[in-house]
């Protein structure tokens, strides 16, 4: 069986609202502890959407062992390719984490977590100061982690795409064009 | 065994970068620039994408955490900073209302309060709460004084999803309508430490810039504080919504009124009234009646220095029966931060522009103070004198 061209459009889809959410979601939590005025607004946002995100990266680990993924071009050596890997768990693993220290994080301080306006999700975590305070140095870190990875992540398919004129992006892309 | 495979796996990694990283990837450049015809052009190309990208992404970054951009904002920081500077850092402890102590108890609900919110806290029965009493400030061991502000945080149902968090004080309005209006207080508040007094002139100016400050602080001259903790009426102040099950929205501002008289504070004594509340409490619980005052209309719902006429109708909601006092420690209402944006379904908040800032800068205080060492808090209740 020969590896496809492109992963299949649902893989796409997924992926691309992921990169959506997120991208907006790092800007909204950087700029909600920075807001006076409209923290309470942006927190609830914050909160909803980490939870969408939550379940759609759940959805995507899922999607993800359901199909083959489409061969890599001869441009990326084994160095990178050992790269690729595992910068793709890297960003599973933090795409899943971070909602669930944020969710637990909120579950530490005794708070409701209150997601879509009044929809009371359980608590995940004892209350506990300590606790809480753990949990939020580490959400901020892993947030921080996000950024450097992305980074990273795009620069290399913009490199592999508009440089060494490989197709990298076609992968991923919804465009006819390979 | 997958830990030792990973560790293997990472450190070939590390070896065989470190040992021949040049010598690969030059070869490796050799051979890309035959197979993919690498121009000049697409180099450039390649570089200027990522360049642009990296340029709007970690702009974009740099921007919401306010690293670039304009300063003259507050931010909550701004307000970490400027406690800071009044008062003096003292890890482990609020930022503000720092001296406190903790109750426990109950509130017994007649259900009245449905009329105006379906909230569950108002159907008849009992609900249980927790709560802090303190003094406004940033110095945990400052010296009680009648004058300063008396605050009082409540928690009905900790931990539960339907929670009801609020910070109330002893006061009839508030003195500032604005973040920046309480910043510029706070700043002005700075007590020189020759003298042990703020600067008067710096409180003049403060009164000048902000009217509605100096009207507030006039109202609160013809309600002098009472005896004690046990007698003071704690409001408020910020107006809610309270929506009812025909989902009628009321605005309503609420307060907690004694139903006794308070134990005279000894004088002389750094901790005169939280003692006179550890030696009161003793002897048995203390009542609070709950009142929602019900607002009109024309009524002033997101300005908190405007006090509403006195005549509005009140609805007598429950009695609020405080049966235990402690002394802060991990786990009780130390670790509580008394968020007024913590509302129960039949509360909501209004346009006050204190709410949010009060919650961003209360999360600020919460996180900084959870990673702090902690001393013990200045009212010990177990040393208290009989």
């Amino acid at each position: 069986m020969t590896a496809p061209a492109r992963y299949p459009l649902r893989t796409r889809i997924l992926h691309w609202l992921t990169a959506i959410l997120v991208f907006s979601m790092l800007l909204i939590g950087f700029a909600m502890v920075n807001s006076i005025g409209s923290y309470a607004s942006l927190r609830a946002v914050h909160m909803t959407l980490g939870i969408v995100i939550l379940v759609i990266v759940v959805l995507r680990a899922a999607n993800r062992l359901t199909h083959r993924v489409p061969k890599l071009p001869d441009t990326v050596g084994w160095v990178e390719h050992k790269l690729v890997v595992g910068s793709e768990l890297a960003l599973y693993t933090l795409l899943l984490a971070q909602p669930l220290v944020g969710w637990a994080m909120v579950s530490a301080t005794g708070k409701p977590v209150d997601v879509f306006g009044s929809l009371h999700l359980p608590r995940i975590a004892p209350f506990s100061a300590d606790l809480y305070f753990i949990l939020r140095q580490t959400h901020s870190l892993l947030a921080y982690a996000l950024v450097v990875i992305i980074a990273a992540h795009v620069s290399a398919v913009l490199l592999h795409t508009l440089t060494l004129r490989d197709g990298m992006l076609s992968r991923m892309a919804f465009a006819r064009k390979g | 065994m997958f830990c030792d495979h990973i560790c293997r796996g990472f450190l070939r990694c590390v070896a065989s970068v470190t040992w021949c990283t040049w010598l690969k990837q030059l070869a490796l450049r050799c051979v890309l620039t035959v197979v993919t015809n690498l121009s000049r052009r697409s180099v450039l190309l390649g570089i200027g994408a990522v360049g642009a990208f990296l340029a709007i992404d970690l702009g974009a970054v740099a921007y919401a955490n306010k690293w670039i951009g304009s300063t003259a904002t507050l931010t909550r920081q701004t307000f970490m900073d400027g406690f800071r500077t009044v008062f003096g850092l003292h890890p482990g402890f609020r930022r503000n209302h720092a001296k406190g102590v903790v109750v426990n108890g109950y509130f017994d609900s007649n259900g009245s309060g449905r009329e105006l919110s379906k909230a569950a806290v108002f159907t008849p029965g009992r609900t249980p709460v927790i709560g802090r009493f303190s003094l406004s400030g940033g110095n945990p061991k400052m010296a009680d004084a009648p004058a300063v502000a008396r605050g009082f945080g409540l928690a009905f149902t900790f931990p539960d999803a339907t929670q009801w968090r609020m910070a109330l004080l002893n006061l009839p309005v508030f003195v500032d309508h604005s973040p920046q209006g309480f910043y510029d207080r706070l700043l002005a508040s700075k007590r020189d430490p020759a003298t042990g007094k703020a600067d008067p002139a710096a409180m003049s100016a403060f009164e000048k810039a902000h009217p509605e400050s100096a009207a507030a602080m006039a109202v609160i001259k013809q309600h002098p504080p009472t005896t004690g903790f046990a007698d003071s009426t704690y409001s408020s102040l910020i107006t809610f919504f309270f929506i009812n099950d025909a989902g009628v929205r009321t605005p309503v501002r609420w307060a907690f009124v004694p139903m006794q008289a308070a134990l005279p504070p000894l004088p002389g004594t750094t901790n005169s009234l939280f003692d006179a509340l550890v030696r009161q409490m003793r002897g048995g619980s203390l009542r609070w009646r709950l009142l929602l005052t019900v607002g009109q209309p024309q009524d002033p719902m997101s300005d908190a220095t405007l006090p509403w006429p006195s005549d509005r109708r009140t609805v007598d909601a429950g009695v609020l029966t405080l049966t235990n006092i402690e002394t802060e420690a991990p786990g009780n209402a130390r670790d509580v931060n008394f968020d007024p944006l913590v509302l129960p379904d039949g509360i909501e908040p209004s346009d006050d522009p204190l709410l949010s800032a009060r919650s961003a800068v209360y999360a600020a205080s919460y996180r900084a103070r959870t990673g702090e060492l902690k001393s013990p808090s200045a009212v010990q209740v177990d040393e208290v004198a009989p």
